[in-house]
């Protein structure tokens, strides 16, 4: 059954893998010193609030939180045309010398996270910028890695991966359709 | 899955999808011009045109700062209309600059009209600019997006123009868009300045501001242009302020709070008297500012939508 879809991540299993890449972020940077927890919009954003939830209860102290749209970044414009909808980007603090943590749902070409750095860029120049997603699923295109991962699931060119989470979607979990590499 | 088509050259038949589409395009645009960094590199490579044909300072200051945000690179084109060689004098202008390789040309023009002209000669993206008497897209565009947040929405606000309607693209513009958006429009001014059929736009009439005033929940106030005096429409400006001004003693006898907008440049103590345009109920400054924004959607919504063009660019032209 190569198209079926199936639940590669139940809702305790995302929690799971959320707290663990929390333990991680912060295993990476020693500790919340200059911590910025930035996530993509639309889920990456999702993802990164609750890593941010989670790094507070772990630590006891806040990490500052924002948000990246990368519409406007897009090396696609000629070729798909514009979007209709653009979303906020919110940058809440300096990120001259901080370490941010850029988080996204999922990772496939590369291309959101070139977008994402070259928007970055615009706002500062950070001593760190490291990439955090929930799924890595393959299929780069460009010289781009995660520093954290919650799961690899290598999936065809054909195939999907949704992230569902439950303020946007009702649900809370990762399901993969399509062939398995 | 394009909003707009390749042109925006009028608000009429736009559809409240497309309209809300802008907006909301527009909104969190607004945020880049207060970056540091105030730039997006969304439109690099591309080359507007602004081909203006009219006396224009705002608005094509506004356009430039839009195109600059959006990282195209820009070309000021000011001529003074000649009345002998319209037509082609236009196309061929165009036509010109077509063939030094441009994606989008921005106009304003004193003939109504000459922006669907250009638009269905040339290949670029055309946004016009102010045509004539006839629309002015970009600013009624800005004034929804301005009334939209300050009155928590436009279904069902009632907005009042004042003044100048018969001469005015903005109100045409206006009114177009604000029925679009489901709101109740009227104008209200002297008769002369008034078009006779205006009701068949689906607006209200008042012939006495004070009325207009305790019905509106918003009003637009037209620019008085000087040179109607001489041409007989109103006896004098101190005669249309002590009528039509819109003046704090009017405002403070209204039922509620009213937004007060200008599309500038004011008359100050004609059509409005300064202690409004400078007062706590103004908007008019966050109209110039949201005025950058909605023409960076724009360009941002029509770029890529000239797949004629990009096919030429590719060599393999239609």
């Amino acid at each position: 059954m190569p198209d079926a879809a199936q639940v590669a991540l139940n809702s305790k299993a995302v929690a799971r893998t959320i707290s663990r890449m929390a333990d991680e972020i912060l295993e990476l940077n020693a500790g919340l010193d200059r911590l910025v927890i930035v996530g993509i919009q639309r889920r990456g954003v999702q993802i990164a609030d609750r890593l941010a939830d989670v790094i507070r209860d772990r630590e006891g102290a806040d990490v500052p939180r924002g948000a990246l749209d990368i519409t406007l970044y897009r090396d696609d414009l000629q070729t798909v045309g514009p979007r209709p909808v653009v979303g906020r980007t919110q940058i809440p603090v300096d990120i001259d010398d901080q370490v941010v943590v850029i988080v996204d749902d999922v990772l496939f070409t590369g291309r959101t996270i070139r977008a994402a750095l070259d928007e970055l860029a615009d706002f500062g120049r950070p001593a760190r910028i490291m990439l955090a997603v929930l799924v890595d699923r393959g299929g780069r295109e460009l010289p781009i890695h995660a520093d954290v991962i919650g799961k690899r699931i290598e999936v065809g060119p054909g195939g999907r991966v949704d992230v569902f989470v439950p303020i946007l979607d009702g649900r809370d979990e990762v399901v993969v359709s399509g062939a398995l590499l | 899955m394009t909003i707009l088509g390749k042109d925006l050259l009028g608000l009429a038949g736009l559809s409240r999808e497309q309209v809300t589409a802008i907006l909301d395009v527009a909104e969190p645009l607004r945020a880049i011009s207060e970056r540091a960094i105030k730039k997006v590199p969304t439109l690099r490579g591309m080359t507007v045109v602004n081909l203006f044909f009219e006396p224009s300072t705002r608005t094509r200051i506004s356009f430039e700062f839009a195109e600059k945000r959006m990282s195209a690179d820009t070309v000021n084109v000011a001529t003074a209309a000649s009345s002998v060689s319209k037509g082609e004098t236009l196309v061929d202008t165009a036509r010109n600059l077509e063939a030094m390789r441009i994606d989008m040309v921005v106009i304003r023009h004193p003939h109504s009209g000459a922006a669907r002209f250009l638009a269905e000669r040339i290949e670029s993206n055309v946004i016009n600019a102010g045509d004539g008497t006839h629309e002015h897209p970009t600013q009624g565009l800005l004034d929804l997006l301005t009334l939209r947040e300050k009155l928590g929405g436009l279904e069902g606000k009632r907005i009042c123009i004042i003044g100048d309607v018969l001469h005015s693209r903005v109100a045409r513009s206006n009114i177009w868009g604000l029925k679009a958006m489901g709101a109740q429009v009227a104008v209200c001014g002297p008769r002369s300045l008034l078009p006779g059929a205006i009701r068949e736009l689906g607006v209200e009439v008042f012939g006495r501001i004070e009325a207009a005033i305790e019905w509106a929940d918003a009003l637009n106030v037209l620019r008085l242009q000087l040179e109607r005096m001489q041409l007989g429409y109103i006896p004098s400006l101190r005669e249309y302020n002590r009528v039509f001004g819109v003046t704090r003693a009017r405002l403070e006898r209204a039922p509620r709070d009213l937004v007060i907008l200008h599309p500038g440049p004011m008359n100050r103590g004609v059509e409005i008297d300064s202690d409004v345009a400078d007062g706590p109920h103004s908007v008019i400054l966050e109209q110039v500012t949201n005025g950058v924004a909605v023409r960076m959607a724009v360009l941002y919504l029509l770029a890529g939508n000239a797949p004629a063009l990009a096919d030429a660019a590719r060599g393999t032209a239609v």
